[in-house]
């Protein structure tokens, strides 16, 4: 006690990430007032913030699987080659004929969740490091999914999938909604049960949790699943909205961007606590940095400069050696030497 | 004795860390060929003094003289110039190099950068070959057994003229065979005339190997002695800091009349594992402390991982409250009713940046499972219940525990167990590191246990604690079970004999 709200706002790690947020929206709405506008046409609701939140939908979802497996202190780099999985098994059962959406849904999830439970049980049970134990299949993946289909795009001509893509429900996107109501329903079963508080006790100290009686390997594989999972759906999701599934281009580096938005959100590569509000944040802010980027006149081909310094910036800003810092330029009350005097 | 002049002299060295005295103006000599023990129970500061001598921390106070030179090494690369060489119980060699590189990583032969291959094997060979060693230079040091490549450790630091070797632990994973093939070489190197600095936790081979021993007791210096002067019982009594007053030679063990008519809460029988525990035995009842009394590498800690389902047993069954009880993990030790407050409360107790809360519902939680949570209301009521009674010093429950005190963190993780409800609680070393107020509650809160009819196993180096506050207590000594005593039987000189060992012969 006896901090400042001051204090303790600079504590939680969601101050960066939205303070960045907020000034490239503030650059944006400098540099075009309509920004912000949103307009309605054809019945859908259209606008800046709709294509943002629109193109972020599948780096949430991917993002949301990510928050968890860097919780327990992992990191999965085979997500972008399995969307080419799961996009490639979508395209490859709508060309063969199948018409029912679930039955296409269920095995694009399926190949997802089966790259989850490999790259799971390698981590958690052979006891791979995560970045080797991923990276087998960050690298065979593209090998699979140009197996699917010897190499070449499929092209998707069924409106029922292409809905879950750039199809529109009340008036708005299909696919933000998709990945805000996933989002939904991560943070409230994590949170809800005590799961969440299991994943961030594995990712603080595996060693002291198995101690206290947790199935450490077991919450680990299922990080892993569920973020296959996500993989698997984002892979359909991208091949609904292209029309196509291509083997070489589909989740092309959607990996880093995944972990940029976990990291630039506030969740620790080294594992413990996690939020995924900031995960969310961390993807808003990828989103807008490309518009904010052409709007300013930055090549398209360097763009990925300013990308990078801003996502270093924000993670310099995070780090405890910066938050100490600025903690002590903060007027000291006396409550807070009380504080001080807890610690050992 | 004061002919041969001192090859190393400490005199009056003092180190102090925030809130702790590691060590006060202690002295320490070491002679030309001799092999001195250097021994101590933890915290002593035997640790400590090595750190000093290899350069690792800086005394605060004290002189070094090496070969009557001032010497004040800043780093371990600094001792070593100055001919203080160390080798550590873990080998820090890097296994995936041959043996030749190995020895010869940071000082090839060669200009330019380039490396003379053929020079670095015969540098290899002849460095090997002092030790007595003949061994394919080429052969990847990580195919080697633990002993040998402990052997190239040590060739290693003589390559660098070294007039000092200080072997900590080395001895920790090598078998009988392999000590004895490190004793000739300890022997050898003696006769050349170098001074050697050997830490043990191992009586017997102190006295197999060594000259003299320098005890060490809490940062302070016990005493100097010619092995041959001090019996195998005075060297305990030193290390523990208790003087044999009326040596004890009543038979040790005495046999309990167990007047317990109920079942046993936790038996073991025939417990073992390699490397880590000989056949045991052991019953605990209901309203009893059990003490578990031993030196240092005596197998207590390693009966606690066994009984909790740390480590797997090689032989032995496992029974609670007379049911037979398959124990393959701690989970399943916690779904029966166990729980281990372990010794090592940073790596194995505290999540650091998890609240006081989160810590304390942790065990109870995982037993439940994930999808019954315990309800917030539910989880403060347990919080506040055991902040008030274990008296934890925390600003609020949402602190994280790491801004808490060493004592009470510890309280901290004696409530996580408390709160799911144990029949048996392992306490292994409860209170270490923590300060003297903090103690006391801890003893009281056994006590406290016991009348609660909780059976209890503790575990300490505190030959006072042990028989303070155990009902009975069984001595381990070398990863057996020695003697137990209970009643009038259980003194802490009874204790000390059994920890010591029996035969009072020593060389």
């Amino acid at each position: 006690m006896g901090e400042t709200h001051l204090q303790r706002l600079l504590r939680s790690p969601l101050v960066w990430p939205i303070a960045g947020l907020a000034l490239l929206l503030v650059v944006n709405l400098v540099n075009d007032p309509g920004f912000l506008r949103l307009g309605v046409r054809e019945g859908h609701l259209e606008g800046q913030l709709v294509d943002i939140l629109t193109h972020g939908a599948v780096t949430l979802v991917l993002a949301l699987g990510m928050t968890l497996v860097i919780a327990t202190g992992g990191v999965d780099l085979s997500v972008g080659s399995v969307m080419a999985v799961a996009g490639m098994t979508a395209g490859w059962c709508v060309t063969h004929g199948h018409s029912s959406l679930l039955f296409v849904l269920a095995a694009a999830l399926g190949a997802g969740a089966l790259a989850g439970l490999l790259n799971g049980m390698l981590v958690a049970y052979a006891g791979i490091q995560p970045i080797i134990a991923t990276l087998v299949l960050m690298v065979s993946g593209r090998g699979i999914a140009q197996l699917i289909s010897r190499g070449e795009v499929l092209k998707i001509t069924q409106p029922r999938f292409e809905f879950i893509g750039k199809g529109f429900l009340l008036g708005l996107p299909f696919a933000a909604l998709l990945a805000v109501a996933l989002y939904a329903l991560a943070q409230l079963v994590l949170r809800r049960t005590a799961a969440g508080l299991f994943i961030e006790a594995i990712g603080d100290n595996p060693v002291a949790s198995r101690f206290a009686g947790l199935a450490t390997a077991r919450v680990k594989c299922l990080a892993y699943l569920l973020c296959g999972l996500g993989a698997g759906l984002a892979g359909a999701m991208v091949a609904a909205n292209n029309a196509a599934a291509d083997p070489f281009g589909l989740g092309q580096n959607m990996e880093l961007d995944a972990i940029f938005a976990v990291v630039v959100g506030g969740t620790a590569l080294t594992g413990g606590r996690f939020t995924l509000l900031g995960s969310f944040v961390g993807v808003l802010l990828l989103q807008t940095l490309t518009p904010t980027l052409v709007f300013l006149g930055v090549d398209p081909p360097v763009q990925p400069v300013p990308k990078a310094m801003l996502i270093l910036i924000v993670c310099v800003l995070q780090s405890d050696l910066t938050r100490r810092w600025l903690k002590n330029l903060l007027p000291n009350k006396p409550a807070a030497s009380v504080a001080s005097r807890v610690e050992p | 004795m004061t002919s041969a002049p001192p090859l190393l002299t400490l005199r009056g060295i003092g180190k102090k860390f925030p809130g702790v005295t590691a060590l006060d103006g202690v002295d320490f000599t070491v002679r030309a060929g001799e092999i001195h023990a250097l021994l101590g129970e933890n915290g002593a500061g035997k640790s400590t003094l090595i750190k000093v001598l290899t350069g690792v921390y800086a005394a605060d106070a004290g002189t070094i003289h090496l070969a009557g030179q001032p010497v004040r090494p800043a780093s371990p690369k600094d001792a070593e110039r100055c001919g203080i060489s160390t080798v550590y119980q873990e080998v820090n060699l890097v296994a995936s190099l041959s043996v030749a590189e190995n020895l010869c990583l940071g000082r090839q032969p060669g200009r330019l950068g380039f490396v003379n291959w053929r020079a670095l094997r015969r540098h290899a060979r002849a460095a090997l070959a002092r030790l007595g060693l003949e061994l394919d230079v080429d052969a990847e040091l990580g195919s080697l057994s633990v002993a040998l490549q402990q052997m190239v450790a040590i060739a290693r630091a003589l390559d660098l003229s070294a007039k000092l070797l200080i072997l900590d632990e080395p001895t920790a994973s090598l078998d009988e065979k392999e000590v004895a093939d490190l004793f000739a070489i300890m022997r050898r190197l003696r006769g050349e005339g170098l001074g050697i600095v050997f830490v043990t936790h191992f009586l017997d081979q102190v006295y197999a190997v060594c000259d003299r021993i320098t005890v060490l007791r809490n940062g302070a210096l016990v005493g100097e002695f010619a092995t041959a002067d001090l019996p195998r019982l005075a060297l305990v009594g030193k290390m523990l800091g208790r003087e044999i007053t009326a040596p004890d030679h009543a038979p040790v063990t005495v046999a309990t009349g167990t007047n317990e008519p109920t079942a046993p809460v936790l038996t073991a029988r025939n417990l073992s594992r390699a490397g880590a525990l000989h056949p045991l035995d052991l019953d605990l009842h209901a309203g009893e402390v059990l003490g578990l009394a031993g030196l240092l590498g005596s197998g207590r800690t390693e009966t606690a991982r066994l009984l909790f389902g740390l480590d797997r047993r090689d032989t032995g069954e496992l029974r609670v409250k007379g049911r037979p009880a398959r124990i393959r993990a701690p989970r399943d030790a916690i779904a029966l009713g166990l729980a281990l407050c372990s010794e090592d409360r940073k790596t194995e107790g505290i999540l650091t940046n998890l609240s006081v809360r989160e810590n304390l519902i942790i065990a109870l939680q995982a037993r439940q499972g994930a999808t019954r949570p315990l309800r917030r209301a539910e989880q403060e009521k347990l919080c506040e219940h055991y902040i008030r009674t274990l008296r934890i010093k925390t600003p609020t429950a949402e602190t994280p525990v790491k801004n808490l005190s060493g004592g009470n963190q510890q309280k901290v993780l004696l409530a996580r167990w408390l709160a799911t409800r144990p029949a048996l609680i392992i306490l292994d070393e409860p209170t270490r590191g923590i300060d003297i107020g903090a103690k006391a509650e801890i003893e009281q809160l056994i006590a406290q246990l016991r009348a609660d009819g909780l059976a209890v196993l503790f575990i300490s180096s505190e030959l006072d604690e042990v028989v303070r506050n155990s009902t009975r207590a069984v001595v381990l000594r070398e990863r057996r079970r020695v003697g137990e005593f209970s009643g009038d039987a259980l003194t802490a000189p009874r204790l000390m004999h059994a920890m010591a060992g029996g035969h009072q012969a020593h060389g």
